[in-house]
């Protein structure tokens, strides 16, 4: 005897499997990003100023030459995208401070979706505001009129936008760290810090002596050496190679403990 | 297909922080499709346990079985749901992009428009969470709870915060759905909605249970009325000599008398005495929860 109640219940008993991917799934990472491109300080501080800073910083010092001849625009516009990229991939990193002291972090933990691809997420969507703050930053240089061989325009894109993983790194492992709705305003300044002695806003040979010691040391020299490389012509420095490497591993793995720490219960 | 699992088993549970022991030794199983009400007042230990049945946290010692399995497991198949005290919202998503998201998370769920409709939030879907009051929220968060239509909800105190009219649509929203066979436990401070809305009431003192049963026994627990009379001058040793009689209050030229025996006093009281006006009434929910949960064990 089949009655209209056990037809609907069978029609509407649900699936219980486990979700695929302990969760990932692309329809949230679209959203995810869009949320990213709403939020009006992000696009300031990641696609906006950069550009701004190469007009007023760059521009001006158009005409003059590096020692191999090429533009010290294409210098400073490197050296900015690479500062547009670690700020885009710090702060999407950052907000899981904010998405944990909202108790977000808390209410997923009722959902199927796995810390694993939560942080799977929150990366890729940093390393996609980052390319895009790349992108940017050398679109606005190409207007501009920066005229540099079609490889560097791709090795030091490239190097700004992977370099940049360390910092999104950076930013997992503060905002594991620090359970504060307004960590990128304490980030910022600091940030700022670390690109002046990563030689992005001036080069670190104008520096006094002992800050350049100092500078080889700071997380984001590395990435700078290795993404103006391509331009200067200058080979990459050992220093530089293990300075990027000891720091994606210091922030990659802190990111990591801290990460366990908060998923695990108490 | 019915499941021969209690939906949930607590045995012996217990759970401490620091000197405080927040969850002492309780034991609970709900079978499936019971409606029950977590009662007890403030610091009782009602969201330690709720945690710890959701996995959220581990206990000192004691099991936890939900429907059958480990509550991560139940939780990970969208088979239990719930709304917490604390679960927080992403302030500058939508209402309809924050079920969407979630929506993501699982393997099948279903449809977000049909979830709104069903928390009654439809109309908002657009509004950034943000700008939602905190009855919009909660119901957002029991939409979240709808998506895998689960078999066990958990609610923690879902109205708290809410004006009258909110605790009343979110409660009706609640009924609404109430699709056959689901288990819902909820905790709650009120005891109109634990008379309301549970078949069953848990009533929670100390990181213990205190009485377990239907509203009516849990009523019949505190069993008793109270007979109430103006009779200035009232002796006052007299009545409490009198059987079943618990208490005698005498305020002003009235006398409270509480009794398991309310012919007797009132008897006593209009053959016996110059009382008039005596009224008798029973005691309700709200007397029976305070009696169970101030007084101390063994007193
Ligand atoms: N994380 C914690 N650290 C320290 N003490 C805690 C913690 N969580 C709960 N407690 C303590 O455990 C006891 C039980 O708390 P719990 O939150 O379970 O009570 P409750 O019944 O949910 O109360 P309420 O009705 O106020 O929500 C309280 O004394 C509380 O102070
Ligand atoms: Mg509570």
């Amino acid at each position: 005897m089949t009655t209209s109640t056990s037809t609907r219940a069978a029609v509407t008993t649900p699936d219980r499997r486990l979700p695929a991917l302990g969760g990932f799934a692309p329809g949230a990472l679209g959203i995810e990003l869009r949320r990213v491109l709403r939020n009006r300080r992000t696009l300031a501080f990641t696609l906006i100023m950069p550009g701004v800073f190469f007009l007023i910083f760059g521009l001006p010092q158009g005409g003059q030459s590096l020692d191999n001849g090429r533009p010290v625009t294409a210098y400073v516009m490197i050296s900015l995208a690479v500062y547009a990229a670690m700020v885009a991939t710090t702060s999407v990193g950052g907000a899981v401070a904010t998405e944990r002291a909202l108790g977000w972090s808390r209410q997923l933990r009722l959902t199927p979706l796995r810390p694993a691809a939560y942080v799977a997420t929150k990366l890729i969507t940093a390393m996609s505001l980052g390319l895009l703050a790349v992108v940017i930053e050398f679109l606005v240089g190409a207007v501009a009129g920066v005229r540099v061989p079609a490889y560097v325009w791709l090795l030091s894109g490239l190097a700004a936008w992977v370099g940049s993983l360390v910092f999104a790194a950076f930013g997992l492992f503060i905002g594991y760290l620090a359970p504060a709705e307004n960590v990128m305003q304490i980030i910022g300044p600091v940030l700022a810090v670390l690109a002046m002695f990563g030689g992005l806003f001036v080069p670190v040979e104008v520096l006094p002596d002992v800050l350049q010691q100092v500078a080889t040391f700071t997380p984001v020299y590395g990435m700078g050496v290795l993404a103006r490389a391509p331009l200067t012509g200058d080979g990459v420095s050992m220093a530089a190679v293990v300075n990027l490497v000891v720091w994606a591993l210091v922030f990659g793995v802190g990111a990591a403990r801290l990460f366990r720490r908060d998923t695990a219960r108490v | 297909m019915t499941s021969t699992h209690p939906a949930v088993e607590l045995d012996g549970l217990s759970k401490s922080f620091g000197a405080v022991t927040a969850v002492d030794g309780l034991s609970l199983r709900v079978q499936p499709g019971e409606v029950v009400a977590f009662l007890g007042p403030n610091g009782a230990g009602k969201t330690t346990t709720i945690d710890m049945l959701l996995g959220l946290s581990r206990p000192d010692a004691g099991t936890v079985r939900v429907l059958g399995g480990t509550p991560d497991d139940a939780v990970a198949r969208g088979r239990v749901a719930a709304v917490l005290q604390t679960g927080g919202l992403l302030k500058d998503l939508t209402v309809g992009e924050t079920v969407r998201m979630t929506a993501h998370f699982y393997r099948h769920t279903r449809p977000a428009v049909e979830v709104l409709e069903r928390a009654g939030i439809t109309d908002i879907a657009d509004r950034v969470v943000g700008r939602c009051s905190g009855g919009q929220q909660q119901r957002l968060r029991f939409a979240l709870a709808l998506l895998p239509d689960p078999d066990l909800m958990v609610l923690d105190e879902p109205t708290t915060g809410m004006d009258v009219e909110g605790r009343r649509d979110f409660w009706q929203a609640l009924r609404r759905d109430a699709r056959r066979g689901r288990t819902v436990i909820f905790a709650t401070h009120y005891l109109d909605e634990a008379d309301a809305y549970a078949d069953r009431i848990v009533l929670v003192r100390q990181g213990r249970i205190v009485a377990d049963g239907t509203t009516a026994e849990i009523k019949n627990l505190a069993a008793g009325r109270t007979v109430r009379a103006t009779l200035p001058g009232a002796d006052q040793a007299a009545l409490a000599a009198l059987p079943g009689v618990d208490a005698v209050e005498v305020r002003g030229d009235s006398v409270l008398v509480r009794t398991g025996d309310s012919d007797a006093v009132a008897r006593h009281l209009l053959t016996r005495t110059a009382a008039r006006d005596v009224e008798i009434t029973s005691r309700n929910l709200e007397d029976a929860f305070l009696a169970l949960t101030t007084t101390q064990t063994g007193a």
